[in-house]
């Protein structure tokens, strides 16, 4: 036990990038999720193509891969990020595509009936999506996204590959250094506190939604 | 007035009704009736824009206006068939949002505007619940109150009765008389013959009067 508190602060020092890189993946891929998931629908074929093809290249590699393409093999040909940078990058267009295949199921559900009755009201397509479609859109998606952020929450661990220091990789130095599990023990009941925490607020905000149907 | 003018509308070589004329006197109700399938919705949807029209135009008080115009578009009020609320509003909120977004009318006057629509048609007590706890007859109440939240200058409705029991039906004439005497143009789209005589001032029949 006086292991245990021994160790804590080391690999709490790597929340600091845990949570840094969950919340600017969450900052950055819920906007452009949002916006390719409308650009599934454009009318213009091209449009269509690319982004399906943006969503096969991401959900069809693993995440683990195009973080190391993104910070080795983008250096190689001169693109260089640093190395929180390119971990951002690659969590956002990663996550983005997932989002937005949430988000366009969500839409797909909305009714005509609700497009219509803005256009006879006067409204344009812009207060349509952002007053009418968007809030109904988001009931939709709220679970199926929790779902997502939980495994965001796991995925940042993916981020040793390039060398940034989180819970993990704090517990895994921690580990080899006193020849002891306690320090993964400490990341499991880290990533469990975490996950709690999201689940709470999903709750919340699913329960705020159920005021109306 | 309003005259409509020559309304067109075709789906490549299929035809669904050409050279529609009719004329409307302020605070009349005009009935289209017709069966199923004879183009009456569609003739409501090209009138307010949901549809293109292949051709036609129509004066609005001396005014004219293409068939599409989203000018023209503003000015007339739909009453759908399944209401189409919007669900995450409340109903004073359903009436305000077109107001205030597309009007810039200030938050206080489009509540006053609102609160008088729902005592006008007897849904004070509703005015903060969800669409999905009212009746029908209280949601084609709300839907007839947010077009006429937006001041237009005749409402349209798209079968009307369809889902409403006998009382309900008959409360929704007297909601349409009512507005008739405060001066309101109507146009019903509906094959409910009985409902169709007890309101209406003009019968239209859709499938003999109409050119194809």
């Amino acid at each position: 036990m006086k292991y245990f508190f021994e160790v804590l602060p080391s690999i709490a020092s790597g929340l600091q990038m845990t949570l840094g890189v969950f919340f600017i993946t969450i900052i950055g891929s819920i906007p452009l999720g949002i916006l390719v998931s409308l650009a599934m629908r454009s009318p213009y074929f091209s449009v269509r193509w690319l982004v399906n093809g943006y969503i096969w290249l991401m959900r069809g590699t693993p995440l683990l891969l195009q973080l190391i393409f993104i910070y080795y093999g983008l250096s190689m040909v001169g693109i260089s990020f640093s190395r929180f940078d390119a971990a951002a990058f690659a969590f956002i267009i990663n996550y983005a595509a997932y989002l937005a295949e949430i988000f366009r199921g969500g839409l797909q559900a909305i009714p005509q009936g609700q497009f219509d009755a803005a256009q006879v009201l006067g409204l344009n397509k812009v207060q349509t999506f952002f007053k009418i479609i968007l809030p109904q859109v988001i009931k939709i998606v709220v679970p199926s996204f929790g779902n997502e952020v939980v495994n965001l929450v796991k995925d940042t661990s993916l981020i040793y590959v390039i060398g940034l220091g989180d819970i993990l990789r704090a517990g895994s130095i921690a580990a080899s250094r006193d020849v002891s599990l306690v320090p993964y023990l400490i990341v499991g009941l880290m990533y469990l506190a975490m996950v709690a925490v999201v689940t709470i607020v999903l709750r919340r905000s699913e329960k705020r939604l159920s005021a109306w149907r | 007035m309003i005259a409509i003018k020559n309304l067109t509308k075709a789906y490549g070589d299929n035809v669904i009704f050409k050279d529609l004329s009719l004329t409307m006197a302020d605070g009349e109700i005009l009935v289209v009736v017709g069966p199923s399938g004879s183009g009456k919705t569609t003739f409501i949807k090209t009138l307010t824009g949901l549809e293109d029209a292949s051709a036609g135009e129509i004066d609005l008080n001396g005014q004219a206006y293409q068939v599409g115009d989203s000018a023209l578009a503003a000015k007339i009020g739909l009453i759908f068939q399944d209401f189409n609320l919007f669900p995450h509003l409340t109903v004073k909120k359903n009436l305000t949002l077109a107001p205030m977004t597309v009007k810039k009318m200030s938050e206080k006057e489009a509540n006053q505007k609102a609160d008088e629509l729902l005592s006008t048609l007897g849904l004070t007590d509703q005015a903060n619940l969800y669409p999905y706890q009212l009746s029908g007859g209280q949601k084609q109440r709300v839907g007839i109150a947010r077009a006429l939240a937006m001041d237009p200058q005749i409402i349209a409705y798209d079968e009307p009765t369809s889902g409403l029991d006998e009382k309900t039906t008959d409360q929704v004439s007297q909601v349409m008389l009512a507005l008739k005497k405060a001066g309101v143009t109507q146009l019903v789209v509906t094959h409910d013959l009985p409902f169709a005589d007890k309101v209406a001032d003009t019968v239209f029949d859709f499938e003999k009067e109409v050119q194809r």
